[in-house]
C-alpha cells in the first residue's frame, strides 16, 4: 500500500530525491524478518512460545523507525513526516481491523453450524432441543425494522433538509438541540416509552410488532437526522447557487442537485441507522414480546425478532446447550447478512442517483 | 451550525414574492417533520420525567440495595458510564480517523470500496454478539496483558493489583465499546473526507504539498465538523450501550479508576438492563430516573460538541 | 471478499427471503384434532422458568394443536406486574406474591373477589460450580461456601477447604468468586441458603441483588457459567442443568455431603412447611435450608401463578388444562429432560392437583 503513495504522489522536481517505489516494501520485509528473529531468540532464551503478535508489533516498530530515518536522509523531513503518517494510518487500520475481523470470523465459524435450510423454513413452535429455526424471527425483524424505517427515514430526511435548507431561528435550534438529546435515549427507555404509549390505547397486555417498530423509530430518527444533516451540509454552496442562478426553484434544487450530490452519504447514513436498530434486543422484548410461532400481523399478538431470538437462545439454554448456542450464532450471522444485503441495495440505489464526480 | 448565515441566503428565498406550490409543499413537509420530532421527544420527555419523579422523593430504604440516598445509588453508575465511554472514545477516535483517512485517501479505490463496505457491515453486528465475543474471545486474550500490567506497572493506580481472574474488567468493556462505535465513526468521517472539495486538495498538491500536508491543510479542517459529529454519535452509542456492557463487565458498584481489577463501577444503561427484569414498584421508577440522568449526560456532552463545532465553521461546505 | 462472493451471499439471502414468504414448515396444521381446547394463553415472568416453559409449551401445543401458549421470559418482577395489571393470564415468578400483595388483590385478569393460585411447579437445584484443573467434585460446608463468597477464604489451598477434602490435591491459587450482577431469583435463593445455613459467616439478608462489592459479577446464568469456564480458579453458582463439565460442590448436611440431584432437591421442598395464614390454594413454601436428612438445600423454587376464577371462563379452562399438564408426571418429566428441573413429589402433587381443580 505504501508503494501506491509513491506512484500516485506528485512527482516534484524540487524535492531532492525519491525512494524507489519498492524500497518501503523491502524495508518492511527486513523489519519483519529482524523482529521475527529477535522474538524467536527471546522465546528460546526464556523458553516460552513464539509470539506472532509480538513479532509483528516489533516489526512494525522497526519499520516505522527505519523508514523515517531513511526517508529523512534521502528525501528530506517533509517527505519523512509523510511516510511516517502513511505508516501510522495504515497501522491504525490494521490494528482496528484485528478485532473486527476476529469478531466476524467468530460469528461466521459459529454461525455456519446451523446455517441450513431448516433454519430458514422453520419456526420454534413445538421445538425442543435440536432442530427448529428462526423463520418467525427473520420475518418479525424484517417487518418491524422495515416499518421503523418507513416511519423514520422520511421524518429524519425531511428534518435534515429543514435544518440545512430552510431552518433558522428558535425552531431550528430547538430541533437541533432535541435531536442531540434523542441520540442519548437508552434503548430500553425507548421500549418503555412505546409500551406506556400503547398501553394507554390497548390495555396493559399489549404486545404487538407495531409497538416495537415505534420504539425502534424513536431510536432511529436521531441517527438519520444527524448523519443526513452532516451529508447535506457538505454539499458545496456553489452547486446550490448555480442552480438558483439558472432559475431552478428551491425545492427542485434540493431534489435534483442537493440530494443526488449527497446520495451516497445519505445512503450510508440510513444504513447506519438501520444497522443501529436492527440489533436492538431490550425494547423489543418489552413491547413485541417473545414467541416461538410465526406472526405476519404487525398489529396483533407477539412478534419474534432476530436479536431477541439470539439473546433468549443464549440466556435460556435448555439441557441441550449446544443446540441453543448454534441457533443463537446462526441468528447473529443471519442478522449480519440481512444488513449486508440492505447495504448492497442502498449502495446500488445511491450509485444510480449520484452524479458522476471526478473520482 | 443551525441557522443559515444571512450573508449568503439562497437567492430564491429572497426576492421572490410568488411562492411556487412545490416550494410550499416541500418546506411545509420538512417543517412538519421537524415539528414531529419535537412532538415525539416531548412525549418521551413527559413520560420519562413523570415516571422518574416518584424515585427522587422515595425513601432510599425502599430502593434497590437500600442505599443511603438516591445520589449514593446513582453516582457510581454515572461515574462508570462516563469513565467507560471516555476510555472507549479515546481509543476509538484516533483509530476511526485513521481508518477513514486510509479508506478515503490512502487505499486504492477498488480496495477502499470493499473496505468501506466491511466497516459498514460491522455497524450491524448486534450488541449481544459483541457481548458474546467479549466474554469468549477478547477477555481471555487480554488477561495475560492485564496480569503483566499489574505485575510491572502496579504502582500506577490504573493498574493496581489484584488483577481480575477472568479479564472482564472495565478496560475490556471499553475496548468492546470502542470496537462497537468504530464503524459509525469511521463511516461518517469517511463520507465527510470523501466530500472534501477536489479543488482544495489539488490546489494543495499543486503547491508541492505532500499527501500528509494536503490532508492537514484541506481534508482535516473541512472534515472537522464531521469528525466531531461522528465522535458524538459514537459517544452517544457508547453511553447508551446496554447489552454488551452488561454481559462483558464484571460490575460490583464501586467507584475506582482501576482498569484491571474485577471490581468495577457499572454503567447506567447496563444497570437498567441488569435490574429491570426483576424490578417492581418504586424500583422501576428508580431505573427510569437513572435513564433520565443518562439523557441529561448525553445532552451536556452533545452541547459541548456543538459548541466546539460552532466556534469554527469556516470550512463548512454549505451556507 | 470479492464482489462475486458478495453476490452469491446476496443470492442465498434472496432465496432465503423467498422461502420465508411461505409459511414456516413446522407450522402446517395437522389434520387430526385430538383436543377440543382452542385459544391463546399468555404468560410472562421469570427467565429461570424460560427453558422449562419452552418444553411445556411445545408438548402442550402438540397435544392441543388449536391452542397457542406464549411465555415472555421478561423476569419475575415484570411478570408479577404484568399479571397484576391483567397483561397476562398466568405468571411465572421466583418468589410468590407476598401477604401484602395477596391482601391488596386487584388482579385484573381474575373475576372480582377471586383469589389467586400459587403453585411451586418448578423446583431446580442450584449448583455451586468451580473451575479447577483435575478436580471435579469438592466437599464444602455452608460456612466454607459463605467464607469463599464473602471473601474471607481467598485461596484454594486454605485449610478450611482442605480439611473437608482429604486426598484431593488443591492448588495454591487465588479464588475468584463469581456472582450474578443482575437482580435474580437465583441470587435470592443462594443468599437465603447462606444466611440460613451459615449465619455466623454470612451476615447479610437474602436478596436478589448481590450484597457485596467484592468478587466478580456476571450477567445471567449463562454469564456466570461463561465467566467460571473462561476464568482461572473461579467459583460461582448457577442453575444445576447448566453445570456441564464444570466441577461441582457437594454440600454438607449433618455429617454427610450431598451432591446436587433432582431427588435431593425435591426432598428439601417436601421437608419445608407451607407459609402459614395463606388461603388453601396458595401453596407458597417457606424453604428450610437446614434439613435434618440428606437433601440438597440450595434450590430455587419458581411459582406458576393463576386466578381461582377468571373473568373469562374460557381462559380459566385453558389455564386449568395447561397447569394440569405442567403438574402431571409427564409434564414434570419433560421439564426434567429439557430443563433439568426436579420433578415434584407425590405429596406436593396432591396438594397442587387440589388447587388446580378450583381454577375456573
Amino acid at each position: 500500500m505504501t508503494a501506491t503513495v509513491v506512484q500516485t504522489g506528485i512527482t516534484n522536481s524540487l524535492t531532492q530525491g525519491q525512494l524507489h517505489p519498492r524500497t518501503p516494501w523491502v524495508i518492511l520485509g527486513l523489519s519483519l524478518a529482524a523482529a521475527g528473529g529477535i522474538v524467536s531468540l527471546i522465546a528460546s532464551a526464556v523458553s516460552s512460545e513464539f509470539s506472532l503478535v509480538g513479532a509483528i508489533a516489533l516489526g512494525a516498530l522497526f519499520y516505522l523507525v527505519s523508514i523515517v530515518v531513511i526517508s529523512r536522509l534521502v528525501e528530506g523531513s517533509r517527505k519523512a513526516t509523510d511516510r511516517f503518517v502513511t505508516a501510522l494510518v495504515t497501522g491504525a487500520f490494521i490494528i482496528a481491523m484485528a478485532p473486527l475481523v476476529s469478531l466476524l470470523f467468530t460469528v461466521v465459524v459459529n454461525g455456519s453450524a446451523r446455517f441450513d435450510v431448516e433454519f430458514f423454513t422453520s419456526s420454534m413452535r413445538n421445538v425442543v432441543g435440536e432442530g427448529g429455526g428462526a423463520a418467525h424471527a427473520i420475518v418479525g425483524t424484517l417487518l418491524m425494522t422495515g416499518t421503523a424505517a418507513i416511519i423514520s427515514i422520511p421524518i429524519g430526511l425531511f428534518t435534515a433538509i429543514y435544518l440545512v435548507e430552510y431552518g433558522r431561528g428558535p425552531l431550528a435550534r430547538a430541533i437541533t438541540f432535541f435531536v442531540d438529546v434523542m441520540t442519548g435515549i437508552p434503548s430500553i427507555v425507548a421500549g418503555l416509552f412505546a409500551f406506556a404509549l400503547f398501553a394507554i390505547f390497548f390495555g396493559p397486555g399489549v404486545r404487538m410488532g407495531f409497538a416495537g417498530a415505534i420504539a425502534l423509530a424513536v431510536l432511529m430518527i436521531p441517527v438519520v437526522v444527524r448523519s443526513c444533516e452532516e451529508m447535506l451540509r457538505v454539499v458545496p454552496n456553489e452547486l446550490r447557487e448555480a442552480s438558483y442562478a439558472l432559475g431552478v426553484p428551491k425545492w427542485l434544487t434540493i431534489l435534483n442537485v442537493v440530494l443526488p450530490t449527497s446520495a451516497a452519504g445519505i445512503a450510508t447514513g440510513i444504513m447506519l441507522s438501520i444497522a443501529r436498530v436492527i440489533g436492538e434486543t431490550a425494547p423489543l422484548l418489552i413491547v413485541a414480546g417473545f414467541t416461538a410461532s410465526m406472526n405476519y400481523n404487525l398489529f396483533a399478538e407477539r412478534m419474534q425478532s432476530l436479536p431477541v431470538f439470539v439473546f433468549t437462545s443464549y440466556s435460556n439454554q435448555g439441557v441441550d446447550t449446544q443446540a441453543y448456542l448454534d441457533r443463537a450464532w446462526a441468528g447473529a450471522l443471519t442478522l449480519i447478512l440481512i444488513v449486508m444485503l440492505l447495504n448492497l441495495v442502498a449502495r446500488i440505489i445511491a450509485r444510480a442517483f449520484a452524479p458522476k464526480l471526478g473520482r | 451550525m443551525t441557522a443559515t448565515d444571512p450573508k449568503v441566503l439562497p437567492v430564491a428565498s429572497q426576492g421572490k414574492p410568488k411562492q411556487r406550490l412545490g416550494d410550499i409543499i416541500f418546506s411545509r413537509t420538512s417543517l412538519i417533520s421537524g415539528s414531529a420530532i419535537l412532538a415525539i421527544l416531548a412525549a418521551v420527555a413527559i413520560f420519562l420525567v413523570g415516571q422518574s419523579l416518584p424515585a427522587f422523593v422515595a425513601d432510599p430504604e425502599d430502593l434497590i440495595g437500600s442505599p443511603a440516598s438516591f445520589g449514593d445509588y446513582v453516582w457510581p453508575l454515572v461515574f462508570g458510564t462516563l469513565w467507560s465511554a471516555t476510555l472507549a472514545l479515546v481509543m476509538a477516535l484516533p483509530l476511526a480517523v485513521g481508518i477513514a483517512l486510509f479508506i478515503s485517501h490512502y487505499a486504492p479505490r477498488r480496495l477502499a470500496q470493499i473496505l468501506g463496505y466491511i466497516v459498514d457491515l460491522l455497524a450491524a453486528v448486534p450488541s449481544v454478539v459483541f457481548g458474546l465475543w467479549g466474554i469468549g474471545v477478547l477477555a481471555p486474550a487480554v488477561l495475560p496483558a492485564y496480569t503483566w500490567l499489574a505485575e510491572n506497572l502496579g504502582w500506577i493506580p490504573l493498574f493496581a493489583p489484584p488483577v481480575s481472574g477472568t479479564g472482564r474488567t472495565i478496560l475490556t468493556a471499553a475496548i468492546v465499546l470502542g470496537v462497537m462505535i468504530l464503524p459509525v465513526m469511521t463511516a461518517i468521517c469517511r463520507e465527510i473526507f470523501i466530500q472534501t472539495p477536489v479543488l482544495h486538495e489539488e490546489a494543495a498538491l499543486a503547491l508541492g504539498a505532500t499527501r500528509w500536508e494536503m490532508i492537514t491543510m484541506a481534508v482535516l479542517p473541512f472534515g472537522r465538523p464531521g469528525i466531531i459529529s461522528g465522535a458524538m454519535l459514537g459517544l452517544g452509542r457508547a453511553l447508551g450501550e446496554t447489552m454488551a456492557v452488561a454481559m462483558v463487565l464484571s460490575a460490583t458498584g464501586v467507584i475506582t479508576i482501576n482498569l484491571v481489577s474485577s471490581t468495577n463501577p457499572s454503567t447506567i444503561a447496563a444497570n437498567i438492563a441488569l435490574s429491570f427484569p426483576e424490578a417492581y414498584g418504586i424500583n422501576v421508577n428508580l431505573l427510569i430516573a437513572t435513564g433520565l440522568i443518562l439523557f441529561v449526560i448525553t445532552l451536556i456532552v452533545n452541547s459541548i460538541a456543538r459548541y466546539i463545532v460552532n466556534r469554527r465553521k469556516d470550512f463548512s461546505g454549505a451556507n | 471478499m470479492n464482489i462475486t462472493r458478495v453476490g452469491s451471499f446476496a443470492a442465498i439471502s434472496v432465496a432465503a427471503a423467498l422461502v420465508l414468504s411461505a409459511c414456516a414448515t413446522n407450522e402446517t396444521p395437522t389434520e387430526e384434532a385430538p383436543s377440543a381446547l382452542a385459544g391463546n394463553l399468555v404468560g410472562a415472568g421469570s427467565s429461570a422458568v424460560g427453558a422449562a416453559q419452552e418444553v411445556w409449551i411445545a408438548e402442550f401445543q402438540t397435544a392441543n394443536p388449536e391452542v397457542t401458549v406464549t411465555y415472555d421470559p421478561t423476569g419475575s418482577g415484570a411478570g408479577r406486574e404484568t399479571f397484576l395489571a391483567g397483561g397476562s393470564d398466568f405468571a411465572g415468578t421466583d418468589r410468590a406474591f407476598n401477604d401484602e400483595e395477596v391482601a391488596a388483590g386487584g388482579f385484573a385478569s381474575c373475576a372480582e373477589g377471586s383469589g389467586i393460585v400459587q403453585l411451586p411447579l418448578y423446583v431446580s437445584p442450584i449448583a455451586v460450580i468451580f473451575n479447577l484443573d483435575g478436580v471435579s467434585e469438592l466437599n464444602m460446608s455452608a460456612d466454607v461456601i459463605a467464607g469463599i463468597f464473602a471473601g474471607t477464604i481467598t485461596n484454594w489451598n486454605d485449610a478450611a477447604i482442605a480439611d473437608l477434602n482429604e486426598g484431593v490435591e488443591l492448588p495454591d491459587l487465588a479464588i475468584t468468586p463469581v456472582h450474578r450482577s443482575d437482580d435474580s431469583g437465583t441470587t435470592d435463593n443462594f443468599t437465603d441458603y447462606l444466611a440460613q445455613a451459615a449465619p455466623s459467616v454470612w451476615t447479610f439478608e437474602a436478596d436478589g441483588v448481590w450484597p457485596l462489592d467484592s468478587g466478580e459479577g456476571a450477567q445471567g446464568t449463562s454469564g456466570v457459567v461463561d465467566a467460571v469456564t473462561n476464568g482461572v480458579g473461579t467459583i460461582g453458582y448457577a442453575d444445576a442443568s447448566r453445570a456441564g463439565d464444570l466441577g461441582t460442590v457437594a454440600v454438607q448436611i449433618g455429617d454427610e455431603f450431598v451432591p446436587f440431584s433432582p431427588e435431593a432437591a425435591a426432598a428439601v421442598v417436601d421437608a419445608s412447611p407451607f407459609i402459614e395464614g395463606r388461603p388453601d390454594f396458595d401453596l407458597s413454601i417457606e424453604l428450610d435450608r437446614t434439613p435434618d436428612s440428606a437433601a440438597y438445600p440450595v434450590v430455587l423454587v419458581a411459582y406458576l401463578v393463576g386466578c381461582e376464577t377468571y373473568l373469562d371462563p374460557a381462559k380459566g379452562e385453558l389455564v386449568k388444562a395447561y397447569f394440569t399438564y405442567m403438574a402431571s408426571e409427564a409434564g414434570q418429566a419433560a421439564a426434567n429432560a429439557g430443563a433439568g428441573s426436579a420433578p415434584i413429589s407425590a405429596t406436593l402433587f396432591e396438594r397442587v392437583t387440589a388447587a388446580i381443580d378450583v381454577i375456573s
